[in-house]
């Protein structure tokens, strides 16, 4: 489903991905984990293109990111995407923040898009807070939020920045929650994060990145208990 | 020795300041509003990724923001002409000073606004499959816009006064008004205080209205 060849990022003369390479199958759980710096959240983003490509190869579901022909637009229809910082849009009510995508780039009508936008709320448990707006939320809430709007969208994968890092603890649970039942669902997953326990569990591979590139992947069971390269052991010893 | 004032005799010539305060209005109305528009397209001139564009629109906003309105308005209505070779009416120039000169500084208003809003809010917007200018009408402008009225309030007030600099190219606003009368009826404490009430009168009901939609647009 998605393909990364060679793949290098620069932002001027700082080279922050020194050539990825990784394939993610359909309904596989991708997790990444690796110190901060490592170019770990770089990566994601260039997936959907948030940032430009500086040399290699990115195809999304058929598509080359790097060719010019290629329209942006409809490949991230297809790939949802969760940021840290929710990024919510704090002058819409939290239905509307579901509404406004499937109705301005699917071209659904305002009743289809409620309806699959109040479904989602549902699913997310968050229903009774339809007509509230994201501010009122706490951040629980306003993640859970983000991650059914990206859903409303209908997409065939999707990425996760750091979805809890920026969470109370006691909220990061109800968050992980939602993406366990989404990997249960056999949705794809791409998801960078500091949750180990998260990774081991839900993960069906876990990618350790330092420096730029990938050191070590493998089953969640294998990196955590048994890593091979003494970069991983270093980082898990310091975490775990 | 003491001067008596007659501030009854103000009533008298009531009509005339009326009649400067109508130039006053309209030339501020139809001046901020195109200074508006030209605001909104130089502001997001200055951001585009376009040089020649980028380019444009700054050397439009250096140059107005670092001359006096006063040279502008002498300069349009006195040495434009000759340089065009036909007259520009008193009126049609104070609209185009008001206009040019609110516009270079609402389009730094427009700018700071824009740019003021998280970058996260724009890439969740192109995440979701948005383009560009969809991301701009239905995220980026919304929340900017907010934030543009109070600069905006503070812009219209400064503009509003500025129009009392026209009397020197003839516009027969308020100030302009009160001169011919006080020149003629030796009355300037009466007038002068006049014309500055009517100023007043002016901005602390547009303060008042920016108050209003200042709260109305808190209540989310």
């Amino acid at each position: 489903m998605i393909e990364v060849k060679d793949l290098h990022k620069s932002f001027g003369k700082n080279k922050v991905l020194k050539g990825i390479n990784c394939e993610i199958q359909p309904s596989e759980v991708v997790c990444v984990i690796g110190p901060s710096g490592s170019g770990k959240s770089t990566f994601l983003r260039c997936l959907n293109m948030l940032e430009s490509i500086t040399k290699g190869d990115v195809i999304v579901d058929g598509n080359h990111l790097n060719d010019p022909k290629v329209n942006i637009n409809l490949v991230r229809t297809e790939v949802g995407m969760v940021f840290q910082q929710f990024n919510l849009f704090p002058h819409k009510k939290v239905i509307e923040n579901l509404m406004l995508a499937p109705c301005k780039v699917r071209h659904l009508s305002t009743k289809e898009a409620r309806n699959r936008a109040m479904k989602l709320l549902e699913k997310v448990g968050l229903a009774d807070k339809a007509d509230q707006y994201p501010q009122q939320l706490s951040g629980g809430q306003q993640q859970r939020v983000a991650i059914a709007r990206a859903l409303a969208m209908e997409p065939k994968m999707m990425l996760f920045d750091e979805p809890t890092s920026a969470l109370d603890p006691e909220l990061v649970g109800e968050v992980l929650e939602v993406m366990k039942q989404l990997a249960k669902e056999g949705m794809t997953m791409f998801v960078v994060t500091h949750e180990m326990g998260f990774a081991r569990e839900v993960g069906d591979r876990v990618i350790f990145m330092d420096d730029g590139v990938i050191v070590e992947e493998g089953e969640p069971d294998q990196i955590f208990t048994n890593p091979q390269s003494d970069r991983t052991k270093e980082f898990l010893n310091k975490i775990l | 020795m003491a001067v008596e004032f007659n501030w009854l005799q103000v009533i008298d010539f009531l009509p005339e300041l009326v009649t400067g305060l109508y130039y006053t209005l309209l030339i501020s109305v139809v001046g901020l509003a195109i200074g508006f528009i030209l605001g909104g397209v130089f502001g997001l001139g200055r951001i585009a990724n376009n040089k020649v564009i980028k380019g444009i629109s700054t050397v439009y906003v250096e140059i107005i923001r670092g001359t006096p309105v006063l040279v502008q308005a002498i300069w349009i209505y006195f040495a434009l002409p000759l340089i065009i070779g036909f007259e520009i009416e008193s009126i049609i120039a104070g609209i185009i000073v008001i206009a040019l000169n609110s516009g270079a500084y609402i389009a730094e208003i427009v700018r700071g606004a824009v740019q003021s809003i998280d970058r996260g809010q724009a890439e969740a917007g192109r995440s979701l499959g948005l383009n560009h200018s969809q991301t701009m009408r239905y995220i980026i402008w919304p929340q900017a816009f907010k934030r543009m009225i109070p600069p905006l309030g503070n812009q219209f007030i400064i503009s509003i006064k500025d129009t009392s600099l026209l009397s020197v190219i003839l516009v027969p606003e308020l100030i302009f008004q009160g001169r011919l009368i006080a020149a003629n009826h030796f009355n300037a404490v009466e007038i002068y205080t006049t014309v500055a009430v009517f100023y007043l009168a002016i901005t602390l009901t547009l303060s008042f209205i920016l108050r209003v939609i200042e709260r109305r647009l808190d209540i989310q």
